[in-house]
């Protein structure tokens, strides 16, 4: 396989970083009690949605789920509107009224964030059969965890986009937990990917901890669904580091699988490749000491943000008529 | 004057607005041509004129149907999805309700969801316990959604184009024993506003408050009693949420009584809604306590004559009028 252009590499780099830096950021605000909210963390999974987000353009459109900071900042999305949403500020993506859940940015394609295991799958192929209808030449990524795949909606979408070649990617977040419970107690199938297979779909397997192999995969599946082949389903091998959301126990991960999980992080792994890649120690600290100075900026906007008018509640039901 | 058949009201309005707005496009299952236009015959002839992208036959895959409008309706197209049968909601509730329902809300009103959902039904048709329930009080129950039933031709074809013109989701209910009836054709265009009553007949004793099928048992009843000296007032909802407040208010408080009507079992139905609401807002007005006719507590059951036992009857609705009047 071809090495990744060095600009591109780069790209991820900085869309890992800022996953990362974020969910750090976001921790160490939750550990000093400065916000008390639902934070589904990210730690361990933050290259993959990192390479998928740089396989795509500007304009795609992303579904992902609760646990979708990855995918929401890697995509782009204005940090101070979404740092104004986690804090349920009038100033967030949804005037305070979606969450951490529910983050939405059609301006960044981020169109639907999902608190419903597997409901992503079907309202992407709608996006998809927009898109199918119009020509507009963009592609529909959804991601999700290995959870969603037994859940009845992924079969339901998985059949209906094989069948109209929807532009399509399926992205399988395996982190080997659904929720509280491991891969191998929901699941006796060896991997999801080979499910594909049974929808006629291509379907492919990657370490999601190397970007050597996740970023190349993802981008041969944007160009396959792009050029209207059809859907494919990627399911990217990875770790959640941490308890199904922030706080949650999680004692029973054997410890086998957390030295596992430590030898296969994916940021110090991406690190050694960039210095590989002859890109120096500097350069690589003077991003993330720019990510974080605009993160603690974007934190203090929303920390001193307003708060969204009582009103809200009445609002956005239903469009206002006169 | 040409007459129509609701069949042909709604084939003429999806017609209509699919001409119009390339944006406009159907899918469900059975729709196109080669399925036959769909088990009623609603989308009959459309795939020919409008190609299988803009009329497409799915699987039987309801949560990907749904899940397939709501996300081409966020992308900026209008579909009109197709549930074949009401009963089959239950498949796919969580699309419709944690998300067709609430993504404008929860997005801060940057992703309005407009899809109609067309579906039917019908108790008295023989299709037994999974195939017969009006279910409108699961969808007037969530926000963000309008819930809409027409009882005539010309209503459904107007409440179609309103539906597809709404930047919400509609619940769009047919009842299959409606289908064939018939009315003048109220021509291209034509549009009856939702969240608006109709008053078919006029009254001064009571106000029979329903809508859908049993609005032709409301207008026989009405008739019927014209004759022992009652003046019923039939009020036909036609949206059922968010529903014409004022319409039946003013109806209630100019004859004093009220009878909601509903095909659907009547504990926490609809009807008790409408009738805690008059009960708060016409109390002074009101000669009586509010009383509502609904169908049996009980799955719907398949031999005809425990089916007909199961629906509302017009004897129960004449009990209930005379009841309240005092000339039981």
């Amino acid at each position: 396989m071809a090495e990744i252009n060095r600009d591109k590499l780069l790209d991820v780099y900085t869309r890992t970083m800022k996953v990362n830096r974020t969910d750090e950021k976001f921790r160490e605000l939750l550990m000093q009690g400065k916000v008390a909210v639902m934070y589904y963390c990210v730690r361990g999974q933050e290259l993959v949605s990192a390479a998928a987000m740089a396989a795509l353009q500007d304009d795609d459109y992303v579904v992902c789920t609760y646990r979708g900071q990855g995918e929401q900042t890697a995509k782009g999305i204005p940090i101070e509107k979404w740092w104004g949403e986690c804090l349920g500020k009038a100033t967030g993506t949804c005037k305070g009224k979606g969450g951490t859940m529910h983050i939405t940015d059609p301006d960044t394609g981020i169109m639907v964030t999902t608190g419903v295991v597997g409901s992503g799958l079907p309202i992407a192929n709608g996006l998809a059969m927009a898109s199918q209808n119009n020509g507009d030449g963009k592609v529909t990524l959804v991601s999700f965890g290995d959870g969603a795949a037994n859940i009845g909606g992924f079969h339901e979408a998985m059949n209906m986009a094989q069948l109209y070649k929807l532009p399509v990617v399926f992205l399988c977040q395996n982190n080997r937990y659904g929720e509280h419970t491991a891969y191998a107690d929901h699941t006796d199938s060896p991997d999801i990917s080979s499910r594909a297979a049974g929808y006629g779909m291509k379907g492919v397997k990657v370490d999601g901890n190397d970007v050597n192999a996740v970023y190349p995969a993802m981008e041969e599946a944007v160009e396959h669904a792009r050029s209207g082949k059809g859907p494919v389903l990627v399911e990217a091998m990875c770790y959640r580091m941490m308890g199904h959301f922030f706080g949650s126990d999680f004692s029973y991960m054997p410890a086998e699988h957390l030295a596992e999980m430590a030898e296969e992080d994916p940021l110090p792994k991406l690190r050694q490749v960039m210095l590989e890649r002859q890109f120096t120690e500097e350069e690589l600290d003077a991003i993330v000491a720019g990510i974080d100075a605009e993160i603690d900026a974007a934190v203090q906007h929303a920390l001193d943000a307003p708060l969204p008018d009582t009103d809200e509640i009445y609002k956005d039901v239903l469009e206002e008529t006169a | 004057m040409a007459e129509i058949t609701m069949t042909e009201a709604l084939n003429k309005a999806i017609d209509e607005a699919m001409a119009e707005d390339d944006s406009v496009f159907c899918l469900g299952e059975d729709v196109a041509a080669k399925q036959g236009g769909g088990v009623f015959k609603i989308t009959s002839g459309l795939s020919e004129k409008y190609g299988e992208n803009r009329i497409r036959a799915t699987p039987i895959s309801e949560t990907a149907i749904i899940g397939a409008a709501v996300g081409a309706a966020l992308a900026g197209q209008r579909p009109i999805a197709e549930i074949m049968l009401m009963n089959f909601v239950g498949v796919c509730m969580d699309q419709i309700v944690n998300h067709a329902a609430k993504l404008r809300f929860m997005s801060g009103g940057q992703t309005p969801c407009p899809i109609v959902i067309r579906t039917t039904t019908g108790v008295g048709v023989g299709f037994g316990g999974q195939h017969s329930d009006m279910l409108e009080a699961w969808f007037a129950h969530v926000a963000g959604m309008h819930v809409v039933t027409p009882s005539n031709a010309a209503d459904a074809r107007g409440l179609m184009r309103s539906a597809i013109d709404a930047n919400d989701p509609v619940v769009f209910i047919e009842n299959i024993l409606c289908y064939g009836l018939k009315a003048e054709d109220p021509g291209p265009g034509y549009r009856v506003p939702l969240g608006k009553a109709a008053v078919p007949k006029e009254g001064n004793d009571i106000s029979l408050i329903t809508y859908g099928r049993t609005v032709l048992d409301a207008l026989e009843v009405a008739t019927d009693l014209e004759k022992e000296g009652i003046s019923v007032e039939v009020v036909d909802l036609r949206t059922i949420a968010p529903y014409d407040e004022a319409t039946v208010l003013a109806s209630v408080k100019k004859t004093g009584r009220a009878l909601t009507l509903h095909e659907a079992v009547r504990p926490f139905g609809t009807g008790a809604e409408i009738a805690a609401n008059i009960q708060e807002k016409c109390w002074d007005s009101l000669k009586g306590p509010v009383r509502r006719v609904g169908g049996t507590f009980s799955a719907v059951p398949f031999a005809t004559h425990l089916e007909q036992a199961w629906i509302p009857n017009k004897e129960e609705i004449v009990g209930q009028i005379k009841a309240s009047v005092g000339k039981a």
